[in-house]
């Protein structure tokens, strides 16, 4: 076993892992943080996808060792004080979730392609889709309600 | 007065845990002294089991115990089973070949289990797995349908000579050969619908618990239908009885079908908890779940259809062969009989159809109910076969419609349906406009002037949902009843508890089934809690699939219509008035012409005070409950039109509009039907155009065993399809719902499909359209002009 | 996953005593191919030597040359400016690996030395015949790449950056598999001071220089020119969404896109 200590959604923490723990059960298995979802094995549904210092990545496809240090929010760090993220809300709003299995891994690449990305349009936002699978929405809603928070973010820091 | 509750877009209740991680399903449960399960597989498709070595695995680091077939079968246990008798057309039983959980001396496909390994983590287990040693001798295979009949094929059970489960038949065969005997056309057409692999995002999970305390175990599992498993892990497979068995089925990531089925793996983790006496949990890897969920469709179908020199259909001969797998599934024996013959008259007027399936074994994961079980398979033949006659005929596919649609309610179709009401005139009108019908022929020339071949496909489709009239479906073989349950709970505040045997796996029932009990009874959506999933909180019920929400609505309604009329008796002591004197609206009990009113909340706390009326003739409290059970099926209709633009040079298809009119009847929340509709419509093309389940017909061996090679659609695949609603409210239920979760998925591969063809111009041409396929289709196609 | 012992050296030098001192050990670069291969237990390395720690990413454009160290994620040379001025082939290369978050991981030195046949990388590494740096020495982009998951570097020896000579013009274009989204065909073409140069990754076992076509392009740097130039099937790969002849098909078609790309 080797000990672990990160920054999880503000909060410092640290746990015994072997090294093969990779960082996705790191958090839903000692942190207990479920909202990171694992749907496949071969790096490619996206359901647990968080940021690990700002930057969306696979939760499944990095060890929890190479997570020392870093800074790392999950879904259940979106919201702020209560107030839910215009992502989160935008996804409520628009109907951009059915099971909602996909939904965490789907609102982190959200998050992160609003902010890499200034000038979202509906092409733009199919193809940053690319590592994020969901088998319910057909992607409309879920395109819809990315659409609809990157414009009021953008509203919102005019 | 703000809109009515029930028929607007009402944000679904249920959203806030699943965008704010709070969701719970089933891995994300741990129960105190869990221990981690992995299920040890056959890598090898048919194989006998000469022994099985734990030694060595057993010895492993954290390991609690390695469980085979024999240790189940000393403990006596039952095999999974299939739970619909399907007669074959000589009259005999079909032949179903054992299925134990865990295999015995035989494995049928890659990925049956042979053993389970209990370990302190599932890494632990995993590990040890590698360590068991199974020496296997392996027997020749067979995965394709159309083989799996022939003469020296290989035997997958001994009770099914030739691999032949049943011979079924549905209709009239003299009058069907007559029709196309006297016919002045007869269209021909040879189709494959391709298997697919569900693929619900949440791979399928099990946490077996056993209290030593009470003797009871708790199952938590992916499952659309908690008590229909509790029913058969008890009654069947003989874990314990009913009352000793709570299954819970909490937040499930999706289904599609593929979680109505009872198997191995939940089976053997709830009996393997009481014989390590600790909480056994296992959680599929994804390959896991493409090996051993149960996969969808597959059948080999040759179709006539004879028409009258007028263009009016005469009749309709089907042949299919389906591949149901290694083993039968809970209800797969069902989706290519009554949910697929029955279904073959479509939107037409057909005297005469005759329609044979023959069900076969393969050395292939089961077959089972996969959205739209069997339906879409039958709208498939239906509408590909349509636009062909039309083409045949050189007629415009729509008039050929139009000339051939039934036009009067309710209609008797020679395959059991009587559908009750429809207009597929006003969805067809209404694709039409929206899809730009007219402008067709310039977009085809502007397409080909840049090199690109465009085509329109068409797919006026039915359905029969809302499963199903107990009779029957009794008198069809199924071995459970179709009816749903409802419990109202109001409490002495005047919030409202509903107990329903549906369950929701994304469906959004937290807020429709609560949009209904607000409506109804005039209270905030707020105070409505919808509570499901769980067989200690609902007497019982018979889950989610077939689009039968609207039995689940219809049952909490009419339990609403009882607690309505005792609360007016109530009503009517407190409020000193004679019953008949007291209405009820918008959330007020009153006396007719007066200005003496309760409101829901006041009745509420008077129905438990229960002071001013006399409890010798009503009782105390205000709690109905209702069995519901529909008295026919109902049957979405509509029409799908789809156009398409293929790259000869490179094969690549892309939808560059789909438009999807349904009729659902009345509709509770449009903004969710509308997503049962993308979402249906996104499998549909999925089918059409990506996914392809496909084995090495050598080896066995599932070659689309990952997302590398299993086509999931992805956002930038799909097209954003433009949706419309027509409406006749459907007359068997008092809400006039008829049913959406599956309609899409129904009507649009044949939609995409009939464009592909059309633009390829090439008759005979099989899903998925990959840019390959269709490349080399064109390739062929060149070929053979030069 | 296997068990395995995890570093992560500060220095290249320590990295390579690492490597000297376990003995089935590999090196873990951004992991977005390496760990997925694990998962499936298709590996048992007894170590991981994470080069995560060792300062080797960045990017320089200096003297007709953009040199991008080894750790620099896909995403930075995405949306490097400095690249999209000297090489907007490469960035754009770059933008389409895999998927936003596996940019944000994956790495050009991990992505080389990995070899995939179906990655995007090769295909600009000897379309621009790019010169490979490593721990050791330094290595012809046509030297390089040797064969399905093969390349020239030794045990040990470690990418540490790679300089791609800036082209009069580029594109790369590519044909994804359906299923993967990896390339089933990719092709690099380049206009260099030192001649056309057309890459071709994902169609066979290795990346490759299509010769005709470059020959064909020398002369006419069109989209007709390779128009009509029928590439071999015979060492084309074939699976379940291409055949050999698919894939063969699909060379030319993508090269005459990628030309008229440039």
């Amino acid at each position: 076993m080797t000990g672990v200590a990160m920054t999880v959604n503000g909060k410092a923490v640290s746990g015994d892992v072997e090294t093969r723990t990779l960082l996705v059960q790191f958090l839903r298995e000692n942190l207990r943080l479920t909202g990171t979802h694992v749907g496949c094995d071969t790096s490619q549904c996206g359901a647990c996808v968080v940021h690990v210092n700002g930057k969306a990545v696979k939760s499944c496809t990095m060890l929890a060792v190479q997570a020392e240090g870093a800074q790392v929010t999950t879904i259940e760090g979106l919201a702020k004080d209560g107030k839910l993220h215009p992502v989160q809300a935008a996804f409520k709003e628009h109907h951009g979730l059915q099971c909602g299995f996909c939904t965490p891994g789907m609102i982190m690449t959200a998050v992160d392609m609003i902010r890499r990305i200034p000038n979202l349009d509906e092409t733009t936002i199919r193809q940053q889709l690319e590592g994020n699978l969901c088998r319910c929405t057909g992607y409309q809603n879920i395109v819809k309600a990315i659409d609809a928070a990157a414009k009021e973010m953008k509203g919102a820091h005019a | 007065m703000t809109a009515p509750i029930v028929g607007s877009g009402v944000k679904r209740k249920e959203d806030h845990r699943f965008i704010t991680g709070q969701g719970r399903y089933t891995d994300d449960i741990n129960r105190p002294g869990q221990a981690h399960a992995y299920f040890l597989r056959s890598p090898h498709a048919h194989a006998k089991i000469k022994s099985i070595d734990t030694a060595a695995a057993l010895k492993a680091k954290g390991v609690v115990a390695i469980f085979t077939g024999k240790d189940i079968a000393a403990d006596k246990l039952g095999g999974l089973i299939c739970g619909w008798m399907v007669t074959s057309k000589d009259g005999s039983a079909m032949k179903n070949g054992a299925h134990p959980a865990l295999a015995l001396d035989t494995v049928r496909y890659v990925g049956d289990h042979v053993a389970i390994v209990i370990a302190e983590t599932h890494a632990q287990a995993r590990d040890a797995s590698e360590l068991v040693n199974v020496d296997y001798e392996e027997l020749p295979v067979v995965t394709d349908p159309a083989k799996a009949q022939s003469q020296g094929a290989p035997q997958i059970h001994a009770e099914a000579p030739r691999n032949t489960i049943y011979q079924w038949e549905i209709g009239n065969k003299p009058e069907t050969e007559a029709a196309l005997k006297k016919a002045a056309t007869v269209v021909k057409l040879n189709l494959t619908n391709n298997r697919l692999i569900p693929n619900a995002m949440e791979p399928r999970a099990a946490i077996g618990d056993y209290d030593d305390g009470t003797g009871g175990y708790t199952l938590y599992v992916t499952s659309q239908n908690p008590h229909v498993a509790r029913l058969v892990m008890s009654a069947f497979i003989g874990i314990a009885p009913e009352h000793k068995l709570r299954v819970v089925a909490p937040d499930v990531g999706g289904g599609f079908g593929s979680k109505i089925f009872i198997y191995a793996e939940e089976v053997v983790c709830t009996w393997a908890a009481k014989k390590v006496n600790r909480p056994v949990k296992w959680a599929a890897e994804r390959s896991e779940s493409f090996l051993s969920d149960a996969h969808g469709r597959d059948h080999v179908t040759s179709a006539e259809l004879a028409l009258d020199a007028d263009a009016r259909i005469l009749g309709f001969r089907v042949k299919t062969t389906a591949n149901l797998g290694a083993y039968m599934s809970t209800f797969s024996s069902s989706v290519p009989t009554y949910l697929y013959g029955t279904l073959l008259s479509g939107q037409y007027n057909i005297p005469a159809i005759y329609c044979e399936v023959d069900a076969v074994y393969t050395n292939t994961a089961p077959v089972d109910a996969y959205r739209g079980a069997g339906r879409p398979e039958a709208t498939f033949v239906v509408e590909r076969i349509i636009e062909e006659a039309a083409r045949q005929l050189k007629m415009d596919p729509v008039e050929f419609r139009r000339k051939n649609f039934v036009r009067t309610f309710p209609h008797q179709t020679p395959v059991i349906m009587n559908y009750d009401i429809g207009d597929y005139e006003a969805s067809l009108a209404e694709a039409l406009k929206m899809s730009d019908y007219e402008g067709f022929p310039a977009r085809k020339a502007e397409a080909k002037s840049r090199g690109k071949l465009r085509g329109i496909g068409f797919s006026t489709y039915i359905e029969a949902c809302g499963l199903a009239p107990s009779a029957a479906v009794g008198s069809l073989g199924a071995g459970v009843g179709l009816w749903e349950s409802a419990e109202v709970r109001v409490t002495p505040t005047g919030g409202v508890e509903v107990f329903t045997g549906a369950h929701s796996h994304g469906q959004g029932h937290e807020t429709t089934f609560a949009q209904i009990v607000a409506g109804r009874l005039g209270i905030p959506i707020e105070n409505v809690e919808i509570i499901h999933g769980d067989t200690a909180s609902v007497q019982f019920g018979m889950g989610t699939y077939g689009s039968r929400t609207s039995v689940g609505m219809t049952a909490i309604s009419r339990a609403l219509d009882k607690i309505e009329a005792k609360a007016k008796r109530i009503a009517a002591h407190v409020l000193e008035a004679s019953a008949a004197d007291i209405v009820f609206e918008n959330g007020e009990f009153k006396v007719a012409g007066t200005d003496r009113k309760l409101a829901f909340h006041e009745l509420a706390l008077n129905a438990y005070t229960a002071h001013k009326f006399p409890t010798s003739e009503i009782e105390p409290g205000l709690k109905e409950s209702v069995f519901h059970d529909p008295t026919n099926f109902t049957f979405p209709a509509g029409c799908h039109i789809c156009e398409v633009e293929i790259d000869p040079d490179t094969g690549v298809t892309k939808i560059v509009s789909f438009v999807a009119v349904d009729d659902f009847g009345n509709v509770i929340n449009p903004m969710i039907v509308e997503g049962q509709v993308h979402g249906g419509v996104a499998q549909g093309i999925g089918q059409a155009l990506l996914e392809h389940g496909v084995y090495d017909t050598e080896s066995g061996q599932l070659i689309t065993g990952s997302y590398m090679d299993y086509t999931m659609p992805r956002a930038d695949d799909l097209p954003s399809y433009k949706v419309g609603l027509t409406v006749t409210p459907c007359p068997s239920n008092p809400l006039g719902v008829k049913g959406c979760g599956e309609a899409g998925a129904i009507a649009s591969p044949a939609a995409v499909m009939n464009a592909v063809t059309d633009a390829i111009g090439i008759k005979e041409f099989n899903m998925p359209a990959t840019p390959l396929r269709v490349w080399q289709a064109l390739h062929a196609t060149r070929a053979a002009a030069e | 996953m296997y068990q395995f012992q995890y570093f992560r050296p500060k220095s290249l030098d320590e990295a390579r005593k690492l490597f000297e001192n376990n003995g089935d050990a590999k090196f873990l670069a951004g992991g977005q191919t390496l760990l997925p291969t694990l998962k499936q237990r298709l590996a048992q390395p007894t170590a991981l030597i994470d080069l995560g720690g060792i300062a080797m990413s960045g990017i320089k454009v200096a003297g007709g040359t953009v040199t991008i160290g080894a750790g620099t994620k896909h995403n930075d040379v995405a949306t490097s400016t400095d690249v999209q001025k000297a090489i907007p082939a490469l960035s754009a290369l770059a933008s389409h690996i895999g998927d936003p978050a596996v940019r944000h991981m994956g790495t050009l030195g991990g992505s080389i030395a990995n070899n995939d046949p179906a990655a995007d990388y090769p295909a600009a590494v000897l379309g621009l015949a790019a010169t490979i740096k490593t721990t050791s020495r330094t290595i012809n982009a046509d030297d390089y790449f040797t064969g399905m998951f093969e390349t020239a570097l030794e045990e040990g020896e470690i990418v540490t950056e790679v300089s791609f000579p800036i082209p009069d013009k580029a594109a790369y274009m590519k044909f994804p598999n359906p299923a993967s989204r990896y390339a089933m065909v990719g092709v690099f073409v380049a206009k260099t001071k030192a001649g056309v140069r057309v890459a071709v990754t994902g169609a066979a076992s290795s990346v490759f220089r299509e010769t005709a076509m470059e020959a064909a392009l020398a002369k006419s740097f069109t989209p007709d020119a390779v128009a009509n130039i029928k590439v071999a099937a015979t060492n084309m790969n074939s699976d379940l969404h291409g055949s050999a002849e698919y894939r063969a098909h699909l060379v030319t078609v993508i090269a005459k896109r990628a030309v008229a790309a440039a």
